[in-house]
C-alpha cells in the first residue's frame, strides 16, 4: 500500500478532498495523504537562517541550507509542538530563539501546515477563481476551471447542477479521477442528502459520509494507472 | 479467433492488394511487402485533430500587473467588459492561482501552476525569473506547450524587445517588428488552424 506508493515515487496517491457549497464555503475536507519533508537540527547561538513572522507564523526567509529551504516555518522546539509564532507555554518563538542562554537546541522545520481557516478561504478563493476561468474564456458557453495542473499536484474540480463543488487534489499520474468525482457525488447524495439530520449547504458530519468516502479514495488509488473504477 | 482472422487479411494484402479497395488502403504499389507502418484511419485521424486545434489568444504580462502585449487569433466571445478591465481581471485570477498553488502544494515545487482547463479551452501560463508572465489561451487538444512559451520569451521577446533601446520594459510593447514576428510563430505552431468563420 503507502510503501509501494513511495517506491513508485507515489504515483497512485490522491492528497485531498474539499467539498465547497454554492456560495463558496467550504462543507467538507479530508487530508488522504500529506508527504512530508520536515527537518530537525540542532543548532548553536546565534542561529545563521533569518527568520520572520509571516501569516502568523515564524518562517525561514533568508539563508537556506541542509534541506531548510526559504519558506519553511518553525514545527517544532526541542520537540514541542509550536502553534502558529507562540510555544505551547505561550512564548513568543523568535524571542525563544533569539535568547543565546536557550541554546543548543532542535528546531524542526518543514512546508506550513494549513490552519482550517486557512483551508477555508483557499476553498472560497478557488470557488471564484473557478467562476472567473468561465468568464474569461475565448469560447462560448465554457465551464469554469475543470482541471487544474501544477508541477506537483493536479486539481479536478467536479460542479454539479445544484452548484456545489467536489475538488480532488491527486499526483499528476494519477488516473482515474473523474469517476472518482462522480463517486463522491453519488456518496454525498446517499449518506449526506439522505441523511434527515443533515442541513444543506452545511458542513457535512455523516460518519458514513467519511466511512464510505475513504473506501472509494482506496478503491480509485489502487485503480489509478490500470483502468477507471466502476 | 480476431487473432487468426488478422493473419488472415494480412495474408491477402501480402497477395497482391486485391483486397486492398475492401480495406480502404491507398497503396502506391499493387503489392505491400511489409505492414503498414501507419494505418489510413490514423492519418485520417491526425487531420480531423489538426482541425480542431488552435490558439485563441496570448497575453504578456510584467511583474507589476501591465498588460505589456495581447494578441487574439480565433476568439468567439469576450468577457463583457472593457480591454482594461479584461487585463486586470486576467492578471488578478493568474495572481491569485500562484498564491492558491504555493498553499495548496503537498511537497515543494519548481514550476509551480503550469496550466489550467475548462470544457473549452486550455490556459497555458510561463513565468520567468523575472516576473514576465505569458498566458496562451488554446484548444483543449493542445499537451503541455511550456517550451513554446519559453521560445516566445527567449527568441521573441528577449530578442526583440529587452535587446530594443527604444522598447521601455515597463509600458506595452509598441514594437511593430514584436508583433509580426509573434505573430507569424504563432501562425506556424503545429497545433495552429486558423478556423474558418
Amino acid at each position: 500500500g503507502r510503501e509501494e506508493a513511495g517506491r513508485e515515487g507515489a504515483a497512485m496517491v490522491v492528497f485531498s478532498v474539499y467539498v465547497v457549497n454554492k456560495a463558496g464555503g467550504l462543507v467538507y475536507q479530508h487530508d488522504n495523504y500529506s508527504p512530508r519533508s520536515d527537518v530537525e537540527k540542532t543548532f548553536s547561538y546565534p542561529l545563521d537562517l533569518v527568520l520572520k513572522v509571516y501569516d502568523e507564523r515564524v518562517v525561514v526567509s533568508f539563508g537556506q541550507r541542509d534541506g531548510i529551504k526559504v519558506g519553511y516555518a518553525v514545527l517544532s522546539v526541542n520537540g514541542m509542538d509550536v502553534n502558529g509564532r507562540y510555544m505551547t507555554d505561550n512564548r513568543d518563538v523568535l524571542e525563544y530563539l533569539n535568547t543565546s542562554f536557550n541554546y543548543p537546541l532542535a528546531i524542526r522545520f518543514g512546508r506550513p501546515r494549513l490552519t482550517s481557516n486557512e483551508k477555508l478561504m483557499l476553498a472560497s478563493m478557488f470557488h471564484s477563481l473557478f467562476a472567473i476561468g468561465s468568464q474569461l474564456s475565448p469560447e462560448p458557453g465554457s465551464s469554469g476551471i475543470e482541471v487544474l495542473e501544477t508541477d506537483t499536484f493536479k486539481l479536478h474540480c467536479f460542479q454539479t447542477l445544484t452548484g456545489i463543488k467536489f475538488i480532488v487534489l491527486a499526483d499528476p499520474r494519477q488516473a482515474g479521477i473523474d469517476s472518482l468525482l462522480r463517486k463522491i457525488y453519488e456518496i454525498y447524495s446517499d449518506y449526506a442528502l439522505k441523511n434527515p439530520f443533515y442541513s444543506l449547504e452545511m458542513p457535512i458530519r455523516c460518519d458514513l459520509f467519511e466511512q464510505n468516502l475513504k473506501v472509494a479514495l482506496e478503491v480509485a488509488e489502487k485503480a489509478g494507472t490500470i483502468g477507471t473504477t466502476s | 479467433m480476431s487473432h487468426s482472422a488478422r493473419l488472415h487479411t494480412h495474408t491477402h494484402r501480402q497477395r497482391g492488394g486485391k483486397e486492398g479497395g475492401r480495406n480502404g488502403e491507398i497503396q502506391g504499389g499493387r503489392r505491400s511487402d511489409k505492414p503498414a507502418a501507419r494505418t489510413p484511419p490514423q492519418a485520417a485521424q491526425r487531420s480531423a485533430g489538426v482541425e480542431e486545434m488552435t490558439v485563441h489568444n496570448l497575453y504578456i504580462f510584467d511583474r507589476n500587473g501591465i498588460c505589456l502585449h495581447y494578441s487574439e487569433w480565433n476568439r468567439k466571445k469576450h468577457a463583457g467588459i472593457s480591454r482594461d478591465q479584461e487585463y486586470q481581471l486576467m492578471y488578478g485570477m493568474l495572481f491569485s492561482i500562484r498564491s492558491f498553488v504555493n498553499k495548496m502544494s503537498p511537497v515543494d515545487f519548481r514550476d509551480g501552476f503550469l496550466s489550467f482547463q475548462t470544457s473549452k479551452y486550455k490556459l497555458h501560463y510561463y513565468e520567468t525569473a523575472t516576473g514576465l508572465k505569458i498566458v496562451m489561451n488554446t484548444d483543449l487538444g493542445v499537451g503541455n506547450i511550456r517550451d513554446i512559451l519559453s521560445q516566445i520569451y527567449s527568441t521573441i521577446f528577449v530578442e526583440l524587445v529587452v535587446k530594443n533601446p527604444l522598447c521601455s520594459l515597463n509600458e506595452p510593447i509598441q514594437s511593430e517588428l514584436f508583433r509580426t514576428k509573434l505573430d507569424s510563430f504563432v501562425r506556424g505552431l503545429p497545433f495552429f488552424s486558423a478556423r474558418a468563420g
